[in-house]
């Protein structure tokens, strides 16, 4: 069977980007990291091209990291393998929404 | 190593030998198109600003539009006026034929009409072209290449794959004494502390930080939520996130060099080297303007949804960092960086590759883009009301 990979670009990254097709609820994907070193991961969701998943338990609130560097907050606990995206993950930037709440 | 391009009489080095066609406001638009539709070796720059704004605004007009005529890539400039814009189009016309290429006007409302107009651009154009026609390629330094850099409809593939190939490439020309240029300010956004680290100095490492607040400024100040514009929808079902991420791939096509300072909007290049910022959005048809104002030859465009557009007088490289994308777009798409994602090649062949093809454009073959003149739709950006 064809292997599913899924890339991790920094060794702080908490969520790896899966290079595969077809990839639903319980699919296998390997995780390489740049060293090439590979962990198994099953898939929690249904993950298209070039989406997410997470490597770690990531807790409501906690930062999401790729490429070494924070790119949102999760605004749901998150487990091992599940989907990240846009309906678990939050944009900290831009956001004149929540400067209208606080004010 | 050196380059055969056309040398012009201010020093700067063309890649292409075009007659330019600038409207001085949108309301001369179809002059200019009237005319480019007639003689051949001729582009026109279909805009959509230069009356009813603010003052800062046209005079961001009227300097972007100067930078334009005199990049490069024009060898010949005819400006289109209608004879009551607010551009300064006296100025525009001064100032790019003090560069010494010929430059000739047509004033619409002054010769009586459309039709006349276009008679008269239509022979002044002709003139034009013979005149630069028979110009010879010479050769000069590589330092003389000036590149401009983007990447556009995104996915995450972007900055694990394409924007790694075109970082390759500024580094590479950055140590052959060259200039690249490359803007998406929006895009700093999240990453800004990365790019700071790497300015020459604390000045230019606050002006990032400046850029960056007056860009996030903006969205907010309209009191909404910046995420329904970016990522933009096809970025997120590309797989990016936030602007956040979006930004952390976007910084990989700058490479690694030091960054030497940061342009405004109209400003060109005058004989700066290294790797520089333009204050630009993100979006093609402002940034593509931006960038081609700069005095850029060409432009390395990195893409993982599939973006076609080019720029009427600066070839843009389609660098295709998604292999699916790659496969169903081909013909729009010069590079295939998806093999990287595939794990059939390395950053640094692709990077080779790209090198390779870019020699060959500075001498005249043509981008995809180019070949099929997709690029009629740009534009200048403005940062006030239309009034």
């Amino acid at each position: 069977m064809k292997e599913n990979i899924a890339l991790k670009v920094t060794d702080k990254d908490n969520v790896a980007t899966i290079f595969a097709d077809d990839i639903t609820d319980g699919s296998r994907v390997t995780v390489l990291d740049k060293r090439g070193e590979r962990q198994e991961y099953t898939v929690k969701g249904t993950v298209p091209y070039g989406h997410k998943i997470a490597l770690a338990p990531i807790k409501k609130g906690e930062l999401i990291i790729k490429y070494g560097e924070e790119i949102g907050i999760a605004t749901h606990d998150i487990a091992p393998g599940e989907y990240v995206h846009v309906h678990n993950l939050d944009s900290m930037r831009g956001r004149g929404d929540w400067d209208k709440k606080e004010g | 190593m050196e380059f055969m391009g056309y040398v012009r009489p201010d020093g700067k080095v063309g890649a292409r030998n075009l007659v330019a066609v600038i409207p001085s406001v949108t309301c001369a638009n179809d002059v200019a198109q009237a005319i480019c539709h007639q003689v051949q070796g001729t582009v026109p720059y279909l805009h959509h600003q230069g009356c009813c704004q603010m003052p800062p605004d046209l005079d961001r007009v009227t300097e972007t539009l100067i930078s334009l005529g005199k990049s490069p890539n024009a060898a010949a400039v005819l400006i289109v006026s209608l004879g009551c814009e607010g551009t300064d189009t006296e100025r525009l016309y001064q100032e790019i034929a003090a560069t010494g290429k010929p430059t000739e006007i047509v004033r619409i409302q002054e010769i009586g009409g459309v039709s006349k107009a276009i008679q008269r651009g239509i022979d002044l154009a002709r003139k034009l072209v013979i005149a630069v026609s028979g110009l010879q390629r010479q050769a000069v330094d590589i330092s003389k290449v000036v590149m401009a850099i983007k990447c556009g409809a995104s996915d995450t593939t972007s900055g694990m794959a394409s924007n790694c190939v075109i970082g390759y490439v500024a580094d590479k020309l950055v140590d052959l004494g060259a200039t690249v240029i490359f803007g998406e300010t929006t895009e700093f956004i999240g990453g800004e502390h990365l790019l700071a680290r790497r300015a020459v100095n604390g000045q230019v490492a606050q002006k990032i930080y400046d850029i960056v607040a007056a860009m996030e400024q903006r969205a907010k100040a309209i009191g909404c939520d910046m995420r329904r514009g970016q990522p933009t929808p096809g970025n997120i079902a590309g797989g990016l996130s936030s602007i956040e991420e979006k930004s952390l791939g976007a910084i990989m096509k700058s490479g690694t060099k030091p960054i030497q300072g940061v342009l405004d909007y109209p400003q060109a290049i005058t004989d700066q080297k290294g790797l520089w910022i333009k204050d630009t959005p993100g979006r093609e048809p402002e940034i593509l303007t931006g960038m081609a104002a700069t005095g850029a030859q060409f432009m390395c465009f990195s893409t993982g949804r599939g973006a076609p557009q080019g720029f009427p007088s600066m070839p843009v490289l389609k660098i295709c960092g998604n292999p699916h994308t790659y496969q169903r777009m081909e013909e729009d798409m010069d590079l295939n960086a998806g093999l990287i994602i595939t794990g059939e090649k390395t950053i640094e062949q692709v990077g080779e590759e790209a090198f390779a093809k870019i020699l060959r454009l500075l001498e005249g073959e043509m981008t995809k883009n180019e070949a099929i003149q997709y690029f009629s739709s740009i534009d200048i950006h403005c940062l006030g009301p239309v009034i």
